[in-house]
């Protein structure tokens, strides 16, 4: 696939570099394929007529997002008692599944921003998608604290709204933080992606067959005309949205763990945490975007030179630095809690999370997110789709124990004996949680049948011929520059 | 209505020749043209003659707006109208203001949401969009703009705009379905 590129060769044909096969940079879009092939591919989804999987993946996945208005529903006539959680486990399930959500948000915002500006060209087939998953995820995380706070119609004294009494909120507290942090990241998350979403939205229009297609897209794209006096503006506005974004999704999850580290519970209050949440977050969320992007694949054939394996590949490699990241920060936790620190309290809240109540909860976060993915060490490993989705699965679930290791081991076993307490979720935790999967899902499907699920005009300006210097007849520009410096 | 020319269109087959075009009619002495493209082109800035977008200079001024609404939401309520003692915190002007750290977050995240807005609709508004329609919709071909045709533009307000030459210059630089678009059909 690469072997064109394994020598380099002059304007006059003489072979003046021999470049090793394995540094040759794989292409972006396999078989060369022309511009209107991808606008082709990718409009194709939104345009042919629904497949059955796909209404068999509705039918089964609607109702089970329906669970989440039902039982909230029921949380809220009944109080917030219907909860498994009680003193002194004021937090379990709850916050626990709002952490592994905006976590997996993460890995959308790192793909459409930092892989922007350290120009890794191969995230424009991946980063729609991506982008799609952060805002189906941290709908399901803002749920959660909402709704927490048991009397959910007086939600609104989190915001600082005017009010009769004269109350205003504590700006001092990482609770607040919180709010203005989600609140800031969904809504840049949102005016993020529509900016990426509208030359591909006049795509739409431009090939809509119907009147109600073309209005619907035609409104969407705001009249978009793809004139270079606009792209400039554009491509300022994506690149300020993308150095925005980066600090943002940093500071989310950063402020996420002051909601525990600015505790004194023994087990939260470490200065580890910021850079440990984030790394995990980022670690937890590309397992997700794999989870839903390798069956979209599958459904999709289409998009295999689009998304080829080398994403997979490369994207599994963050999985493995991010997992070792997190896999690191374990370790010097356990260190400095029973070596280092000399403290009772934390060398008891650690010692507890490993062997006590909890401990196969700790031993399954260990596993599933230190060890497993060790095995993307190996390129053949990183190119199987099967080993790949099911590593990945692994990592899902490893986060999700994290997040309750971290939240529910802590809770149980602080100080005093006398106030420790055990946890069971009940019925209405572990179906609402259930219910936010099929939200996830449901909105995922309905994303890909009604918008580009790939970024088409990013991908068009990754080929080859998007270049203004390049050669139809295969001298690249590239090419002589790199000769000369060879004569040399 | 009597139909009014908006502007002479040309079309290129690639990235390559819609950028020599941009060079020739930048040399013209054109004003009021551009290219429309699928993608952005690299280069074709400079090809065109175009200076560095000013967003980003809209983009600070609202990012400043938002720090500023920031610092002035927490020490308004917290040192003004609605102070709270926490942790011992100073809650007076004069001291407080020694102890913002704790406020940091809400200033940080308001700049940044201030500034994304700003960059979100500085653009489109920047851009005239949105807008219901446009002349160079009533140009059939122009539906490939989005797919992979590139089209070169000459607006009639250009002030060296001359039909002829506008279209022979389009032809000269190598434009295909040299045509002229009007305002309505």
């Amino acid at each position: 696939m690469a072997d064109h590129a394994a020598k380099l060769v002059s304007e006059d044909g003489v072979v003046v570099l021999h470049c090793p096969p394995e540094l040759v940079r794989e292409k972006l879009v396999n078989h060369d394929r022309s511009l209107n092939w991808i606008t082709e591919k990718v409009s194709v989804i939104c345009e042919e007529k629904t497949r059955p999987w796909w209404w068999i993946a509705f039918f089964i996945f609607s109702p089970i997002a329906l669970l989440v208005p039902l039982l909230l529903g029921y949380q809220v006539s009944n109080g917030v008692g219907v909860w498994g959680e009680n003193q002194p486990f004021g937090w379990a399930w709850d916050i626990t599944n709002f952490v592994f959500w905006i976590g997996i948000g993460h890995a959308g915002t790192l793909i459409s921003a930092i892989l922007f500006l350290t120009r890794q060209k191969w995230r424009t087939s991946i980063n729609r998608a991506s982008e799609a998953m952060t805002l189906f995820a941290v709908m399901c995380a803002g749920l959660y604290p909402g709704f927490h706070v048991g009397r959910v119609w007086k939600a609104w004294y989190l915001f600082p709204i005017p009010n009769w009494n004269g109350l205003w909120q504590n700006y001092r507290s990482p609770l607040l933080w919180d709010v203005f942090a989600v609140s800031t990241y969904f809504t840049v998350s949102v005016l993020f992606w529509y900016v990426g979403l509208i030359p591909d939205l006049a795509m739409l229009r431009d090939r809509a067959k119907s009147k109600l297609k073309q209005w619907g897209y035609g409104l969407a794209a705001l009249g978009w005309r793809g004139g270079n006096r606009h792209w400039q503006h554009y491509e300022m506005a994506y690149l300020i949205l993308a150095g925005l974004s980066t600090p943002l999704v940093l500071s989310v999850h950063s402020i996420v763990s002051f909601d525990f580290a600015t505790s004194i519970v023994p087990g939260w209050h470490t200065t580890i945490f910021p850079p440990y949440f984030v790394a995990g977050a980022v670690f937890g969320g590309f397992a997700m975007v794999l989870t839903l992007m390798l069956p979209a694949r599958l459904l999709y054939p289409q998009l295999d030179d689009m998304m080829t394996r080398n994403h997979v590949d490369k994207m599994a490699k963050i999985i493995l630095l991010t997992g070792s990241i997190v896999g690191y920060a374990y370790l010097m936790e356990l260190f400095i809690a029973m070596v280092y620190s000399g403290h009772f309290y934390e060398y008891n809240a650690f010692y507890n999370r490993a062997t006590g109540w909890y401990a196969w909860h700790y031993f399954a976060m260990m596993f599933c997110n230190v060890i497993t993915p060790q095995i993307f060490w190996f390129k053949a490993m990183r190119r199987n789709y099967i080993v790949v989705f099911i590593a990945c699965q692994f990592v899902n679930a490893g986060m999700w124990y994290e997040r309750f290791v971290i939240i529910g081991t802590t809770l149980a076993q602080d100080f005093l004996p006398s106030s420790w307490g055990h946890y069971t979720p009940s019925w209405v935790e572990v179906l609402t949680f259930v219910g936010t999967f099929g939200f996830f899902i449901t909105a995922f499907l309905l994303f890909m049948r009604f918008l580009p699920m790939v970024c088409a005009f990013e991908v068009k300006a990754v080929t080859p011929q998007a270049d203004p210097h390049h050669d139809p007849k295969g001298h690249d520009h590239e090419q002589p520059k790199e000769a000369a410096l060879s004569a040399h | 209505m009597s139909k009014r020319l908006h502007a002479i269109g040309a079309e290129f087959e690639s990235a390559a020749e819609i950028y020599h075009a941009a060079e020739k009619v930048r040399d013209a002495g054109y004003t009021a043209w551009d290219c429309h493209s699928p993608f952005p082109i690299h280069g074709l800035d400079k090809a065109m003659g175009m200076r560095k977008s000013w967003l980003s200079a809209f983009v600070f001024v609202c990012g400043l707006t938002g720090f500023l609404t920031g610092l002035g939401l927490v020490t308004v309520t917290s040192f003004g109208i609605y102070p709270i003692i926490v942790n011992g915190k100073p809650i007076d002007w004069s001291h407080g203001i020694r102890a913002l750290q704790f406020f940091f977050p809400v200033m940080y995240e308001l700049t940044i949401l201030f500034s994304a807005f700003g960059a979100t609709f500085g653009m489109i508004l920047r851009n005239g969009l949105p807008r219901f329609h446009h002349p160079l919709f009533n140009w059939s071909r122009f539906a490939k703009v989005t797919d992979d045709k590139f089209f070169l533009v000459i607006e009639t307000r250009d002030p060296l705009f001359s039909d002829a030459k506008a279209k022979a210059l389009l032809a000269e630089i190598g434009g295909k379905h040299v045509t002229e678009v009007f305002d309505h059909d």
